[in-house]
C-alpha cells in the first residue's frame, strides 16, 4: 500500500509573527519557514507504517511556491521515498486556498492511487482545517480526522479521534483520508546521513496547470491584525475577593 | 529564542544540518543545560544520540560511517550545540574534531577502520591529550615519556586538563620518544583506556564548561604496540600542528554559539522586562547593547564561516585559523559579559542561563590555546611574510 502525505511550507513556529504594515497579511520576507508541524507528524506516521510493513511506499507532496522543495527534502530526509512538488504560486505571500489544494491533491491521488492520504489536521499559518475534509468529499472517500492513534488492519483503519469532550474511536475502510492531531506521535530528527541521501531521492516538479486546476483565490482577505494585547492580571488574596471581583466584572 | 538573524549563503545541505542540529539541541540539551552545569557531569546518553544523528563524524568519509561533509558543516553543528550548552559543545568538539578528525587526517587505513566506526557511532568516546601540568602554551616541553622496549613503547608520565579524559575510550596522546630531540622527539599514539597502567583522576571542578569532564591522565608503564603510533615516530609535532588549524576553526563555532545563546536569552527579556512603565528594550542604552552583541555575532560568523570554507577548499592559513578563533572567543566573552549586564539582577542569578554562559565563555580565551598564543601566532605568521 502506498501512503500519500501532503506537506505545507509555513512560517516556523518559533518565529514571532509580524503583520504587514498595510494589513494585507503576515510578513514572510526573510522569515524562517519550516514544515507545518502537523504535517511532520503525518510524515512520521507514514514512515512508521512503512517500517511496520503496513505500507510499502511513502510519497510526499507539496503545493505552493518553488521553495517548498526544501520542505519536501525534509520529508525525504525523515524517510519518505519520493516527492512531488506542485508549483502553484511564485510569491511567498500567496496562500493557495484549501479547495484548490484539495482539487490538485485529488488529481495526484488519481495518478498515484494511494491506499491512505495522511495529512496534518490543519496548517499553523491560517488554521483552516479544511483540506483533508474537502479532499475526502472530492474523492468520495471516508475520512478520519484529528487522529491521535491509527491502527491499520488490512483494508480498514481503526482511528482514535480527539473530539470535544473525549476520544472517539472509528473504523474506516481504505482508501481513506486521515488527518492527524498533535498527540499521534513525536516526529524523528532527520539524521545527517539521511539528509545527504535525501538529495538523491526523486523529486518530481509539476505545476497547477499540469493538473488543470485554477488556483485563483475565491476569498478576499479584508484585513489582518495583530491579536489585541491582553491586560495584565491581578493576584487576589482570598476566595471572597475573587468572587467580589468576578461579580464586579459581571462574570458571575 | 532570537530568530531574526541574517541568512548566510551556506547552501541547502548546511541549512538542513543547522535546522536538524538546532532542533535536536534545543529539545534535548537546552532543558538539561543548567543541570549539567550544576552537577558537573556529562550526560553520556547524548553520545549515542549524536552518533545516530550523524554529528560525530561530519568530516569522516562514508566508508567509516561518516557524513563526508566538511569543516563548515562541523562549525555549524558545533555552533548549534553550543547555543544549547557550551560545555556539551566542548566535549562534542574534543571528540568529533580533536580525536576523530585527527584520526581521519593522520590514521593509517587499518587504524581508521579499527577506531573510527565506534567513535562515529557514539559507542566510543574520544579525547586528545597534549597539555601537561608543566607544558601548556609551551607544549613541546611536554614530559610524558614513551620508551621503545622490544616490540612496543612504554609510556610513563601524566597529561593535564584533558577534555573527555575521564570518559574516553580512545585517546590521541602525544609523548616524547626522544627527549633530546626537542620538537622532533615527539610521537603521537592512539591509546585505549583498557590498556594496563592507564588511569585518570576524578574530573575537575571548574569555573565554567562544567559537565564537560576534564581530568588528569596517568600513565604507569602503559605498553603500546607499534601499530598504535599515529603518523610516524618523531613526527608527532607535525601531526599536532596539522590538526591545530582545523581545531581552531571548528572550536570557533563554540564562540558564535555562545553569542547566539546570549541573544536568545537577552532579546525576549528586553521585550518583556518593564521599568519606568515600558519595556527596557525601548531604552537606547539597551538598544546599544544588543546592537553591539548582534554585530559581534554576525561579524564573527562571517569570518569563521569564510575560514571554514577555506579549510574545505584546502586553503586554510595558520593566521586566519588562529585569528578567527581569537576573534570569536574574545567577542563571545564580551557578549556574555553584556548579556549578564542587560539582564541586571536576573542575569546575576545562577538559575539564569546567561550566568552559566558567562562562566563558560571564559574558557574560550584559555582552552585550546590562549588568546595570547593565538595573537602571537597571527603576528608571527604575518611578519614571516615580510622578512
Amino acid at each position: 500500500m502506498k501512503v500519500l502525505v501532503p506537506v505545507k511550507r509555513v512560517i516556523d513556529y518559533n518565529v514571532k509573527v509580524r503583520v504587514k504594515a498595510d494589513g494585507s497579511g503576515v510578513d514572510l520576507a526573510n522569515v524562517k519557514m519550516s514544515m507545518n508541524p502537523f504535517d511532520e507528524i503525518a510524515v512520521e506516521e507514514a514512515i512508521r507504517l512503512k517500517e511496520a510493513g503496513k505500507a510499502d511506499e511513502v510519497v510526499a507532496v507539496s503545493i505552493g511556491v518553488k521553495q517548498a522543495q526544501e520542505t519536501l527534502r525534509t520529508a525525504l530526509a525523515m524517510g519518505a521515498d519520493r516527492a512531488i512538488l506542485v508549483v502553484a504560486a511564485d510569491d511567498v505571500h500567496q496562500d493557495i486556498e484549501p479547495l484548490a489544494v484539495a482539487k490538485i491533491l485529488a488529481k495526484v491521488v488519481e495518478e498515484e492511487q494511494p491506499g491512505i492520504v495522511l495529512c496534518g489536521k490543519q496548517a499553523i499559518d491560517n488554521d483552516m482545517n479544511a483540506t483533508g475534509q474537502m479532499l475526502s468529499a472530492l474523492l468520495g472517500w471516508s475520512q478520519a480526522t484529528f487522529a491521535s492513534e491509527v491502527d491499520i488492519d488490512g483494508d480498514s483503519a481503526v482511528v482514535t479521534r480527539e473530539v470535544d469532550g473525549g476520544l472517539q474511536t472509528i473504523k474506516v475502510s481504505t482508501p481513506t483520508i486521515i488527518t492527524v492531531d498533535l498527540r499521534l506521535n513525536e516526529p524523528r530528527y532527520a539524521s545527517l546521513p539521511n539528509i545527504m541521501k535525501a538529495k538523491k531521492k526523486p523529486l518530481d516538479e509539476k505545476t497547477a496547470a499540469d493538473y488543470g486546476v485554477d488556483v485563483t483565490p475565491r476569498l478576499e482577505v479584508v484585513k489582518t491584525a495583530e491579536p489585541a494585547e491582553r491586560a495584565a492580571g491581578i493576584i487576589v488574596g482570598s476566595v471572597d475577593e475573587l468572587v467580589a471581583k468576578l461579580k464586579e466584572a459581571g462574570a458571575v | 529564542m532570537f530568530t531574526a538573524s541574517m541568512n548566510f549563503d551556506l547552501g541547502d545541505d548546511i541549512n538542513a544540518l543547522r535546522d536538524m542540529t538546532h532542533r535536536w539541541a534545543q529539545d534535548r540539551i537546552k532543558p538539561i543545560a543548567a543541570e549539567i552545569d550544576k552537577s558537573n557531569a556529562f550526560p553520556n546518553e547524548l553520545w549515542k544520540e549524536m552518533g545516530d544523528l550523524g554529528l560525530l563524524g561530519i568530516t569522516v568519509p562514508e566508508e567509516f560511517g561518516g557524513a563526508d561533509m566538511g569543516y563548515l558543516a562541523h562549525v555549524i553543528a558545533i555552533e548549534e550545540v553550543a547555543r544549547a550548552s557550551a560545555s556539551v559543545s566542548l566535549s562534542y568538539g574534543a571528540h568529533s574534531n580533536l580525536c576523530v578528525n585527527q584520526l581521519k587526517l593522520n590514521g593509517s587505513p587499518e587504524q581508521k577502520a579499527k577506531y573510527l566506526p565506534g567513535l562515529v557511532s557514539g559507542d566510543h568516546i574520544g579525547a586528545l591529550a597534549m597539555s601537561e601540568a608543566g607544558a601548556g602554551s609551551d607544549v613541546v616541553s611536554m614530559k610524558l615519556r614513551a620508551e621503545k622496549k622490544n616490540d612496543r613503547y612504554v609510556l610513563n608520565g601524566t597529561k593535564f586538563w584533558i577534555t573527555n579524559g575521564p570518559d574516553a575510550d580512545t585517546l590521541i596522546v602525544y609523548a616524547k620518544t626522544d627527549p633530546d630531540a626537542g620538537s622532533r622527539g615527539i610521537t603521537a599514539f592512539i591509546i585505549e583506556k583498557t590498556m594496563a597502567g592507564f588511569s585518570t583522576s576524578p574530573h575537575f571542578d571548574k569555573l565554567g564548561m562544567r559537565g564537560s569532564n576534564t581530568a588528569e591522565l596517568i600513565f604507569e608503564d602503559v605498553e603500546v604496540p607499534f601499530e598504535n603510533v599515529l603518523g610516524e615516530e618523531g613526527r608527532g609535532v607535525a601531526v599536532l600542528m596539522s590538526g591545530l588549524d582545523y581545531e581552531r576553526v571548528t572550536l570557533s563555532g563554540i564562540g558564535t554559539g555562545i553569542m547566539a545563546a546570549c541573544l536568545d536569552e537577552v532579546m525576549p527579556y528586553l521585550a518583556e522586562r518593564k521599568q519606568f512603565g515600558q519595556p527596557i528594550g525601548n531604552f537606547q542604552l539597551m538598544q546599544g547593547k544588543i546592537a553591539d552583541m548582534y554585530t559581534a555575532l554576525n561579524s564573527s560568523r562571517a569570518y569563521v564561516y569564510e575560514v571554514a570554507k577555506a579549510c574545505d577548499r584546502g586553503e586554510v592559513t595558520r593566521q586566519d585559523a588562529a585569528a578567527c578563533v581569537l576573534y570569536a572567543s574574545e567577542e563571545a566573552m564580551k557578549v556574555a559579559h553584556q548579556a549578564v549586564q542587560a539582564m541586571g539582577g536576573t542575569g546575576f542569578m545562577n538559575e539564569t542561563p546567561v550566568s552559566r554562559i558567562f562562566r563558560d565563555a571564559k574558557l574560550m580565551e584559555i582552552g585550546a590555546g590562549t588568546s595570547e598564543i593565538r595573537r602571537m601566532l597571527v603576528g608571527r605568521e604575518l611578519m614571516a611574510k615580510m622578512v
